[in-house]
C-alpha cells in the first residue's frame, strides 16, 4: 500500500499518521506539502491528518480545503482512490465538498481530549474490514469542533445507505447521551461518501497502534486498509 | 470602495456559542435578551469604483470561502 499524507501549515498529527501507516504497511509514506499540485505516482491512499491547519481561521479546515493540493486529492477520489481524513482532516474534506455535512462546535462547548469508545457499524468496507461489525474499539479524541451536523435528507441518506461507519458508544457498545461526547447527530464519529472511497472520522486511530500508547485498538483500521490493497493487487 | 459581508448561521442551526453568550448577558444583569446568535463581519476594501462588479466579486468571495453555505447565509453591502 502506497500512502501519501497531506500537510498544511498548522497540521500536527502527520508524523503520528506516518508512523501508523509505516507500522501497518511496512512502507514509508510520502509527506505532501499543501502547495504542491500533484500526488506521488501510484498513490493508493491519501490521508489528511489532524491538527489546526491555518489556526482554524475562518472555519476549521476552510482554508486548507481551498489549497492547491486539494485538486489532486479530489481527482484521486474521483478516480476511485481512497482518501481518509482524521479530525481536522475530516473537517477539511467536508469543506472541500468530498464529504457532506459540517463539523460544528462541540455541543457542550469544551475541547475534548480523552479516550472514547466507538462502535464499528459494518465490517465490509476498506476502512472497517479489520474489525468485526458491532465491535467496540477505544480511540482518543482531541477536538473542539467535532459535532457532525447535516441536513435531514443527508442524514437520512447516510443512515439508509449504511455510510455511517463509526459511532460514539459506551464501553459495552450502547448508544447513550453520555457516550456522545460532542453531541454529533446520531452519535456519528465517522462516515464515507456515496462511492465509499472517502472516509472522514473525528477520533485518532493512529494514536492507538502500539503497546506503548496504552492501547492498540486503532491497528484494525490500518491493517484492514493494507489488506484491501493487497487483495486488489 | 468599502464593503461589508455579514455571515450568519441559517435558522434552525444550533448555536451553542450564542446560547453561552445569552447566559452570560443574563448573569451580567442585562435584562430582556430573548436570544443571541453569533455571526461574522468581514470589512473589505476593493479597488475601482464599479459597484456592480464589486458586488459580484463579493458574492463570489462569500460563496467560495467566507460562508459555508451548508450552514450559513450572507449579506453583501457596498458602502461607497
Amino acid at each position: 500500500m502506497k500512502s501519501a499524507v497531506v500537510v498544511f501549515p498548522g497540521i500536527n498529527r502527520e508524523r503520528d499518521m506516518a508512523r501508523a501507516l509505516k507500522l501497518a504497511s511496512g512502507n514509508d509514506t510520502a509527506l505532501v506539502w499543501h502547495a504542491d499540485t500533484a500526488l506521488p505516482d501510484g498513490t493508493d491512499l491519501v490521508v489528511v491528518p489532524g491538527g489546526f491547519s491555518y489556526g482554524d481561521y475562518l472555519r476549521c479546515g476552510a482554508i486548507a480545503a481551498r489549497a492547491p493540493i486539494m485538486d489532486a486529492v479530489r481527482a484521486h477520489a474521483a478516480g476511485g482512490g481512497l482518501v481518509m481524513g482524521v479530525c481536522n482532516g475530516f473537517q477539511i474534506l467536508c469543506e472541500a465538498g468530498l464529504l457532506p455535512g459540517v463539523l460544528m462546535r462541540n455541543a457542550r462547548l469544551k475541547f475534548i481530549c480523552k479516550d472514547v469508545h466507538l462502535r464499528v457499524e459494518r465490517s465490509d468496507t476498506p476502512f472497517t474490514r479489520g474489525y468485526n461489525a458491532g465491535q467496540v474499539i477505544r480511540v482518543p479524541v482531541a477536538h473542539g469542533e467535532g459535532n457532525y451536523e447535516a441536513d435531514e435528507d443527508t442524514v437520512k441518506r447516510l443512515e439508509g445507505e449504511g455510510r455511517v461507519l463509526y459511532r460514539y458508544c459506551s464501553p459495552d457498545g450502547a448508544l447513550d447521551e453520555q457516550a456522545n461526547v460532542n453531541g454529533a447527530t446520531h452519535a456519528i464519529a465517522g462516515i464515507v461518501n456515496d462511492a465509499g472511497n472517502v472516509l472522514g472520522m473525528m477520533p485518532h486511530p493512529e494514536n492507538h497502534v502500539e503497546a506503548i500508547m496504552g492501547c492498540t485498538d486503532g491497528r484494525g483500521l490500518f491493517a484492514g486498509l493494507v489488506e484491501h490493497f493487497s487483495h486488489a493487487a | 470602495m468599502k464593503a461589508r459581508v455579514t455571515v450568519t448561521l441559517k435558522s434552525g442551526i444550533l448555536d451553542p456559542q450564542g446560547k453561552a453568550i445569552e447566559g452570560a448577558l443574563k448573569s451580567l444583569g442585562v435584562d430582556g435578551v430573548a436570544s443571541v446568535r453569533q455571526g461574522k463581519v468581514f470589512d473589505i476594501e476593493l479597488s475601482g469604483n464599479d459597484k456592480a462588479k464589486a458586488e459580484a466579486a463579493l458574492k463570489q468571495a462569500a460563496d467560495k470561502l467566507l460562508a459555508n453555505t451548508v450552514i450559513e447565509n450572507y449579506r453583501v453591502e457596498v458602502v461607497g
